[in-house]
């Protein structure tokens, strides 16, 4: 929570980096300050040692010294490297999510933010995340850019249109706190923003239980897949399937026709759905139809979330239009129960 | 106290730049740089004031944390118009088109620029893009941030993005053709005798800044192009929804805008150089090391645009690069500062207003450019960009450097711009009201920010109300400051004292001309034989002659 002193000076400390941020600013402020002080003190002593005692007398000609010049141009060029290196380890800390981090889905929109649990849950300008556990928020934009901003975990990244962009933290305090949208995005832009509430994991868990859940994005994603955009006519044939085999691509590297290959990720699934003849997959006609314009943001995130799901063994057979039966909140626990063994402390 | 007759500079009925001709189309249709500098100065001045009107809402808006004054549409426009008056009509052409304009011909012993008639078209393609812009902002104005950050401004914003956008592309070519005339004046019209290192270092900061306004404003103007015909063509360059990329649009933005922020102040630190160097009455401290640091500067500075991205999505790698960037070219500008302070050293320093301002630049500037290092550094951007602390930071340099830069240069300048001598007291008033204003104004946005206040927000937490009210406080303090040499400056036209022609006994050419000057500059064509800030026996300078002797016998 914000503290209650009457001015505030320093924010929240409630994610696992915060200190790392934090300690890099305490460090470049005592820089600053072995630096201003003995300029500051220089210039106020010269300026009265030296004051003007005869109007416009003529000082003796001081030339310059090459050897003061070198040492001031090495001390801060020296200085400034430790800045940036501390700065640099820190970035990457912020910036790569850890492996297995609980999944949030993230959509921004002139002016809300609209979050998705991997188990279905949805929320608007709230987010709820359990303590102690990796959480990587994939976010992109129905719109213009946006930026996910939490002063007291000390991240933010923008959100961009057309792509996808990521944020990670693991909330180590129970609270309260400012969600901002930091990037401009137009009329309501100091209102997109809200709450971020942390809790302990099995406050988290019964949060989750309670209130209507929907379908999960693997679900919704599933149904897309299988049925409301026929996706399964192609890629779920089996042996002689006339479109790419999707089980367990994720995380692998595909080649493509006329040379060129890429790592198969969020982005390269959603640029395949939207944009299939900008990269053709090695061994298949170039016949998939662009979905662009037919899907939203939300339901390309749930069909990333289902391709992802797929395993080499789960092969999406049988073009039947049900969906494999599963009740959303036992589907909930054990995502929790995975999510929360994930966490790093 | 000085021998009035020592040459014909001070004979009244000799005609000087002012009073050679006094119909509007002798101002309008002149080719003399002074003449052109004044009007500059008359016009980059009511932007000013158009600028600072919209600061001065903004602050108002945020006393409270609700949007209770403006809602957040024209709160919106109102800090979109503050920043685009102010950086692209006011902070860039304000020290290279006025007091670059009018001294580097004069310091350099040129009669005037090297392309005389091209000085004036600038001038009027300033005016067109202005003109421009100020209808745009009176028909409903722009919303997008002086960013204009796609693909918002190409296809969301329904407001005056376009002739906006215009104004600053025609005024781009304004600084274009600025830059270009430095250039080729320095490099062809300098006096016999004036070496490249007897330049004085204005002029050097005057010819890096050109440098990169000749280079950089292009881009920029590219990039406008661009986005019209994406905002009125609908051909997809920026927005993803028909095939472009947002991210594209902020690499070509900053290729432009953070060498402009060099164009910004690097003229500032000329005028610090000349006033430090002049008020010590010393030669500067490393001469060579801060003409070259200028030089660096510009060159550098054009490598760095990507620490504007460190949050939008670029990669990893890239962002070490510029990081690391932005580190080297913290260098050159704290060699300046030091330099600055090693020339105080056995000086005989006075107090004169302008040189009340530089002390104040020094002080403003080394948090400025301290506060950059925060910012260059990834982690803490990370948290700090798009914050008030940013906004903190660059108000540092842009105010705090360039806005005292030219308050002080404007004040050592005016005796011989005008030929009157303002009110020392007021000036001393009004310059440290705005370094106590100034400081309580942006100081605890640097608080603000790390708590993590975003910017461009027209509401904000309640527990951040105390310091914005510190904020908008001093800001009332820094107006007063602003706006009281407009008066004493106006009513010394008047009542003034006559200035000498060398009002303060100083080496550099300028000085060794009539206040104000004659339409040529120099009754004869100046010989030098002596270095930058050479207060000596031997520059022609002490002594009876004080004013020019030298010349009048060459
Ligand atoms: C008309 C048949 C067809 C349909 C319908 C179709 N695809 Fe494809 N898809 C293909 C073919 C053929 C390829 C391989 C060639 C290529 O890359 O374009 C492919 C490739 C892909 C790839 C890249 C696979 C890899 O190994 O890199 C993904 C992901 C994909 N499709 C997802 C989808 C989704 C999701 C849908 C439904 C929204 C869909 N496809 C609908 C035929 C189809
Ligand atoms: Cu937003
Ligand atoms: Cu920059």
């Amino acid at each position: 929570m914000q503290s209650n002193s009457w001015v505030p000076l320093f924010p929240d400390q409630a994610s696992s980096f915060a200190w790392q941020i934090d300690y890099l600013y305490f460090y470049l402020i005592l820089i600053s300050i072995a630096f201003a002080i003995p300029i500051v003190a220089a210039i106020f002593f010269f300026a009265i040692k030296y004051r003007e005692k005869e109007k416009f007398a003529t000082p003796e000609e001081i030339h310059g010294s090459t050897t003061l010049e070198i040492a001031w141009s090495i001390i801060p060029f020296v200085l400034s490297m430790t800045i940036f290196l501390g700065g640099a380890i820190v970035y990457f800390n912020q910036y790569r999510p850890p492996e297995n981090s609980m999944e949030i889905f993230v959509v921004g929109k002139q002016w809300m933010w609209k979050f998705q649990h991997g188990t279905g849950q949805r929320e608007i300008n709230e987010l709820h995340v359990p303590k102690g556990v990796n959480v990587k928020l994939t976010m992109t934009t129905e719109d213009v850019l946006h930026d996910v901003f939490i002063p007291a975990f000390r991240t933010k990244a923008d959100v961009v249109p057309g792509r996808y962009t990521t944020l990670w933290f693991n909330a180590t305090e129970v609270g309260k706190y400012h969600l901002y949208c930091a990037e401009y995005c137009g009329l309501n832009h100091s209102g997109m923003g809200g709450w971020v509430y942390v809790m302990e994991p099995k406050d988290f868990e019964n949060w989750l239980a309670g209130g209507g859940t929907g379908q999960t994005p693997t679900e919704i994603g599933k149904d897309l897949f299988m049925n409301k955009l026929g996706c399964a006519s192609c890629h779920a044939g089996g042996q002689n399937q006339r479109g790419a085999k999707l089980e367990g691509i994720f995380g692998t590297e595909v080649k493509f026709v006329g040379g060129g290959s890429a790592k198969v990720d969020e982005e390269y699934i959603r640029n395949s759905i939207l944009n299939p003849s900008g990269q053709v997959v090695e061994g298949f006609q170039p016949i998939m139809p662009s979905f662009k314009g037919q899907v939203t943001e939300e339901q390309l995130l749930a069909l990333v979330a289902y391709i992802k799901s797929l395993t080499p063994n789960s092969a999406p057979t049988g073009t039947t239009s049900t969906p494999a039966p599963s009740t959303p909140s036992a589907n909930a626990n054990t995502a929790t129960k995975s999510a929360a063994a994930n966490s790093n402390k | 106290m000085q021998n009035v007759d020592v040459m014909n500079i001070s004979e009244e009925p000799k005609v000087n730049y002012l009073t050679n001709g006094f119909s509007l189309k002798s101002w309008l249709l002149t080719k003399d740089h002074k003449r052109i500098a004044i009007m500059y100065l008359i016009t980059v001045s009511a932007f000013f004031l158009i600028g600072g009107l919209y600061a001065a809402t903004i602050r108002l808006e945020l006393l409270t944390p609700q949007s209770d004054l403006l809602e957040s549409g024209q709160y919106n426009r109102v800090f979109t118009q503050h920043g685009i008056i102010m950086v692209f009509f006011f902070l860039i052409p304000v020290i290279p088109a006025i007091l670059g304009n009018f001294f580097l011909p004069l310091m350099i012993g040129a009669k005037d620029l090297a392309l005389p008639r091209i000085n004036l078209l600038s001038l009027y393609i300033y005016w067109v893009g202005g003109i421009l812009t100020l209808w745009a902002l009176m028909q409903g104005g722009v919303d997008t941030g002086w960013t204009f950050y796609t693909p918002y401004s190409t296809t969301f914003s329904n407001t005056y993005v376009m002739a906006v956008g215009l104004g600053v592309f025609i005024n781009g070519f304004s600084s274009i053709l600025t830059g270009l005339n430095f250039i080729v004046t320095v490099h062809t019209m300098r006096a016999p005798g004036m070496t490249w290192f007897r330049l004085p270092l204005f002029v050097w900061a005057n010819y890096a800044t050109a440098l990169v306004m000749i280079l950089g404003t292009p881009v920029v103007a590219i990039t406008i192009l661009l986005l019209a015909i994406e905002r009125v063509g609908h051909v997809g360059i920026f927005d993803p929804a028909i095939g472009g990329d947002p991210i594209l649009y902020q690499h070509l933005f900053w290729f432009y805008s953070h060498p402009a922020v060099y164009i910004m102040i690097l003229p500032a630190m000329g005028v610090i150089s000349e006033l430090i160097s002049n008020f010590s009455r010393k030669k500067i401290f490393g001469y060579e090391f801060i003409a070259f640091s200028s030089l660096a500067i510009a060159v550098f500075g054009f490598l760095v645009w990507g620490h504007h991205m460190f949050v939008s999505g670029q990669s990893l790698y890239a962002g070490l690069v510029f990081s690391f960037l932005t580190m080297v070219v913290a260098v050159p500008s704290a060699i300046k500062m030091f330099n600055w302070t090693a020339t105080l050293y056995k000086g005989s320093v006075s107090y004169d207003a302008p040189m009340l301002y530089a002390l104040g630049f020094m002080g403003l500037f080394l948090i400025g450019g301290l506060t950059g290092l925060f910012l260059g550094s990834m982690g803490l951007n990370v948290h700090l960009t798009d914050t008030y602390f940013i906004v903190a930071h660059f108000h540092y340099v842009m105010v705090g450097g360039t806005v005292l830069g030219y308050l002080g240069g404007i004040h050592y300048w005016w005796p011989k711009m005008t030929g009157r001598m303002y009110s020392e007291f007021w000036a001393k008033i009004s310059a440290m009201l705005v370094f106590v204003g100034f400081n309580l104004t942006f100081f605890p946005q640097f608080v603000l920010g790390y708590l993590g206040m975003p910017r461009r927000y027209a509401s904000y937490a309640e527990e951040l109300q105390v310091l914005n009210i510190f904020s908008s406080a001093g800001a009332a303090v820094l107006g007063t400051g602003m706006f009281m040499p407009v008066v004493y400056l106006i009513l010394s036209l008047v009542f003034g004292q006559k200035a000498e022609a060398n009002p303060w006994h100083l080496p550099g050419l300028e000085w060794r001309t009539a206040s104000p000057p004659p339409t040529e500059n120099f009754e004869k064509m100046p010989v030098v034989t002596w270095e930058a800030y050479e207060f000596g026996e031997d520059n022609g300078l002490d002594h009876e002659a004080v004013r020019g002797k030298e010349l009048v016998e060459a």
